[in-house]
């Protein structure tokens, strides 16, 4: 981006508070985004073909966006950060260490992560840095499509054959404390309060999200336990994440510094 | 930094990129399809506010590639730089009424206008695609969406049931 756009000086604190959030959303976007694109071609019909490459394009591009603007925030290169890290350096909450699964396992993450990514959305959306204000409001105006999308499968699922409705539940259940983690707070916490980078802490985000997708997901699942994000829910790695970092690296450690 | 007001150049400026074509729809100009945010010159620089439609659209290094080439050779000042900003969004309703009318020329429906209320904040519920669009062969509203998404980012694909042809909508957002 070549936006030389007002960036006042940040103080170190400050800086590291917003990096370590902006972080945190660009990995989730990322890592979702790569996994849905391993669907292309193979998905159960053309129409979700063309739909869930839809959506990870997107997902791509906002990780792409963010990783520019954190680019910007601490002198780095956006593809360095995208591609040169180890696998212990991304920041993906637990539930995008999980591989793609069956088609019920992805419509039951997608259904979590995009619910769960709303709520946070529209709260970044109302932080005090401009830029990334700016991006997450127009990042939500896109996603509403995939809320849409991750909604009708839920209700397809829920209400169709025996065999898809029992997967689909066994896997929100298995996702569920997983999907906790989206809102594992970080270590940046009181500055991104202080700050008002995120102007609504991260339990009370987490709060609204159960509030909202509990009574849809229960008559599904039955019961579901009580989970709550923790400290390393944004650290835990996984070997289908160390697949995954695999292959998407492969181009660009294949020679330094290439362009595609 | 020094803002200097030059109304004739400016001018020139945007009847230039009213030429230029969005490289996705290209019956459409970028001046039509409202992702120009603006033109200044600055310190003798001459600098143009991009709006991408979608923040992942593929599109936006050929716009600015293009945008830069044909705006350079016009020798209005020392280099031409393309800012590429979400601030403000690009929505669905900077498309102009001549670039609605082309589009609905090439066969995609225009998007239905947005709701009310804050471009940042609109309700999830209000902005979705809309179950029927116009048919841009035959003009009924008796269609319905096929999947709201389509071969690019910004289109979903509809089927008219009065004349039996599948379309595509510019979508609403």
């Amino acid at each position: 981006m070549t936006t030389e756009s007002v960036a006042p000086a940040l103080d170190p604190g400050a800086r590291d508070a917003l990096a370590e959030l902006v972080l945190s959303l660009a990995d989730d976007e990322f890592i979702i985004g790569f996994w849905d694109s391993e669907w292309t071609g193979i998905a159960p019909m053309l129409e979700e073909d063309v739909a869930t490459s839809s959506i990870a394009q997107d997902e791509i591009g906002h990780a792409k966006a963010l990783y520019e603007l954190l680019a910007e925030l601490t002198d780095d290169d956006a593809d360095r950060i995208a591609f040169g890290r180890s696998i212990a350096d991304y920041r993906h909450a637990a539930l995008l260490n999980h591989a793609r699964g069956d088609w019920a396992f992805s419509a039951a993450r997608r259904y979590l992560y995009e619910t769960a990514d709303a709520v946070r959305l529209t709260a970044v959306a109302a932080s005090a840095h401009p830029g990334l204000a700016a991006l997450a409001g127009k990042m939500r105006r896109e996603e509403t499509y995939h809320l849409l999308h991750a909604d009708a499968w839920l209700r397809r699922l829920a209400d169709g054959a025996e065999d898809g409705r029992r997967r689909f539940a066994e896997s929100l259940r298995q996702l569920w404390p997983d999907a906790q983690q989206v809102f594992a707070p970080l270590g940046a916490g009181e500055g991104l309060d202080r700050e008002g980078w995120l102007p609504k802490p991260m339990p009370e985000l987490h709060a609204a999200w159960l509030e909202r997708v509990r009574p849809v997901l229960e008559p599904i699942t039955g019961e579901l336990p009580a989970a709550s994000p923790d400290a390393g829910g944004r650290t835990r790695r996984t070997d289908d994440f160390a697949w995954l970092h695999g292959e998407f690296t492969r181009v660009s450690g294949s020679e330094e510094g290439a362009l595609w | 930094m020094v803002i200097e007001t030059r109304p004739e150049a400016e001018a020139r400026v945007w009847a230039e990129l009213a030429e230029i074509p969005d490289p996705e729809i290209p019956a459409i100009s970028v001046v039509d399809l409202g992702v120009i945010g603006g033109v200044a010159f600055e310190d003798g620089r001459l600098r143009v506010q991009l709006l991408p439609t979608f923040v992942g659209c593929p599109a936006i290094d050929v716009m600015r590639q293009e945008i830069t080439e044909r705006l350079d050779a016009l020798e209005l000042a020392d280099s031409v730089i393309v800012d590429v900003t979400f601030d403000p969004p690009w929505t669905s309703d900077r498309i102009s009424e001549r670039g609605r009318e082309r589009l609905r020329r090439s066969g995609f429906a225009p998007p239905a206008p947005l709701p009310p209320g804050p471009v940042g904040l609109i309700g999830i519920e209000d902005l979705a695609t809309l179950p029927v669009a116009e048919c841009p062969y035959c003009g009924s509203s008796d269609t319905r969406l096929d999947n709201p998404f389509g071969p690019t980012l910004c289109r979903a694909i509809y089927h008219c049931s009065a004349c039996r042809q599948p379309f595509e909508q510019f979508k609403r957002v």
